[in-house]
């Protein structure tokens, strides 16, 4: 017990984000055994199942309860500043001064979209993530799902069960089995050391932070959601949406080389678990390799897409999200928009930041991250309070 | 995750040390990454025409070649011209065979590996009923491209495929084919 004054502003509820910008059928992407907080792991009987929304909800109300955390619930910042020796803050429900600040607001604030998306012709409805909640809120008719990490891979296959037709638009993606050898992807990639790797274990920490998400789902049949999965149910694949104009949408005509580049990255992913399991001694604990088919690609995929001719009726831009950074005033944004830090430590004396893609590990933005980050980052925290200089 | 590993002793004529600097410093100063590449071209006779490359503006400055580079486009007999230089088509899959073969050795030397040979064949797909005004559904340009290649290194197949992979995702001329550029063309 560090002992440290603080208290937890949130703008909501607990779980604010998952009450009210996720869609209805959404479950964990981790299994029920890795969402491990420092003393609150999984005690169930279904340690490989996916939590649900609400039963993710309730899993972070239990632990902000169990460890009494000080949440102020409610209470939106909407300025953030520092002043003498700390920050100040501006909120709906009043001021703050603090010594220390740690920003976790996440990563996923803002539902991207690409600069085109105006030019998508009037009559045709647009819908992001955050909007998004169950396949009958749109109308009958084709979708066109801009984007194939988990996001749009879950959409598309929703959505195309639904019976309204998918068009999935795949740029980069990071193709992933759900079960490898009988085990789950999370459970080798924790075993194997993967997720604990740090950010300066890995050649281009930046690189390393923008990876898309792998393309997985949590179903309660542990099933695969790739590409192959999704057009053997019949949704159909083109490359990435390059521009909408004259109310053509445009597809970039390299379809092939981002499933061959998945194909190669899921093939050393594989070979190195593989190659983990028999150095430890697994391979008769397990099932045996096997590699996945490759990415199917129709010889000629279509590189355009009439969307005035009532076919597609919505589209969905599952093209990534990004941070709302609007409230923060003090000058450590990057002139991409993102907060400059060294593994979470942002330089700003007394300013942390949590939560973000391989902030300090490759786990970082998962829940299983939170613990290890949280303990190196409040060594620091204490130790500048101490009137220490750490790095 | 390795690669052949990293082995000094790999020479692919590729300066990695320098290409890296550059990367670094150009991140640092993205406005001396913002070039202009340029040709010229003189029209000569019939579809035969002359071009020349010279100059390009980069690193924030107007920056010279050793030598002009010059090209005769024309078109083939049975196309009742001269001959007299391959058809502009024709660069296309020039530029598009030597970007991503370029593009491979480089990776390869970043990636330690050393190369004994490489080559290519490209091909594009073309149906004339499109230039001719024959058929107003047949597109101009090329129906396809196939590029096939052959490489002979110090790596394993799957290596080999992840350095052309990679070398079509960093590719200019690649991007050029796959993606819509705007086009403006005026009359000076």
């Amino acid at each position: 017990m560090r002992s440290i004054d603080h208290v937890v502003l949130e703008r909501g509820e607990v779980g604010n984000s998952w009450r009210t910008e996720r869609w209805d059928s959404l479950r964990l992407l981790t299994p029920n055994w890795q969402s491990r907080l420092p003393g609150f792991g999984y005690d169930g009987n279904d340690p490989d199942g996916f939590r649900t929304t609400p039963e993710t909800i309730g899993f972070l109300e239990r632990y902000a309860e169990v460890i009494s955390a000080p949440v102020q619930t409610h209470t939106r910042v909407t300025s953030l500043r520092r002043v003498d020796d700390g920050y100040e803050l501006a909120t709906t429900e009043g001021g703050w001064r603090c010594r220390t600040v740690v920003l976790a607001s996440g990563a996923c604030n803002i539902a991207r979209t690409p600069a085109f998306a105006d030019a998508v012709p009037p009559g045709i409805r647009t819908l992001t993530p955050m909007q998004y909640r169950y396949p009958g809120q749109l109308d009958q008719g084709g979708v066109l799902v801009v984007g194939a990490s988990a996001t749009g891979t879950q959409l598309a296959d929703e959505i195309h069960r639904s019976g309204r037709p998918v068009t999935l638009s795949a740029g980069e993606h990071i193709r992933a089995p759900r079960v490898y050898r009988g085990k789950d992807i999370q459970w080798w990639m924790d075993k194997a050391g993967v997720l604990d790797e740090r950010d300066d274990e890995v050649d281009d920490v930046t690189r390393a932070r923008r990876v898309p998400s792998l393309q997985l789902t949590g179903s309660p049949e542990r099933a695969t959601l790739d590409l192959n999965a999704l057009t053997a149910r019949g949704v159909k694949l083109t490359g990435p949406l390059a521009t909408i104009r004259g109310g053509k949408a445009q597809f970039s005509g390299s379809l092939r080389n981002q499933c061959a580049l998945s194909d190669l990255k899921l093939g050393r992913l594989l070979d190195t678990i593989d190659q983990w399991a028999t150095v430890n001694g697994l391979d008769c604990e397990v099932e045996p390799p096997h590699r996945l088919e490759p990415t199917r690609v129709e010889d000629s995929p279509p590189l355009g897409l009439d969307l005035s001719s009532g076919e597609i009726r919505t589209i969905i831009w599952a093209t990534g999200f990004r941070p709302d950074y609007s409230w923060l005033e003090s000058p450590v944004l990057d002139r991409k928009g993102y907060i400059r830090h060294d593994g979470g430590i942002v330089p700003s004396p007394g300013m942390y930041l949590m939560g973000m893609p391989f902030l300090r590990r490759r786990k970082s933005a998962l829940i299983d991250g939170a613990g290890d980050d949280a303990r190196d980052l409040s060594a620091h925290l204490a130790a500048y309070l101490a009137g220490a200089h750490p790095r | 995750m390795s690669h052949a590993g990293k082995n000094t002793k790999v020479d692919n004529g590729v300066n990695v040390e320098a290409l890296l600097g550059a990367r670094e410093a150009l991140t640092a100063a993205p406005e001396a990454a913002k070039f202009t590449w340029r040709a010229k071209c003189e029209w000569l006779n019939g579809v035969h025409s002359h071009s020349t490359i010279e100059g390009f503006y980069g690193l924030g400055q107007e920056q010279s070649r050793k030598k002009k580079f010059t090209f005769d486009a024309d078109h083939p007999e049975v196309f009742a011209a001269e001959d007299s230089g391959a058809t502009p088509v024709e660069y296309v899959l020039v530029a598009l065979a030597s970007c991503l073969t370029g593009g491979i050795a480089a990776v390869a030397q970043n990636r330690g590996i050393q190369l004994r040979s490489v080559s290519a064949t490209v091909e594009g797909g073309m149906d004339l009923q499109g230039i001719l005004g024959i058929d107003r559904d047949v597109r101009n340009g090329f129906d396809g491209i196939k590029v096939t290649y052959n490489i002979d290194a110090d790596a394993t197949p799957e290596e080999i495929r992840a350095l052309v992979a990679q070398s079509q995702k960093r590719s200019a001329v690649y991007d050029v084919i796959t993606n819509p550029t705007n086009v403006t063309v005026n009359v000076a």
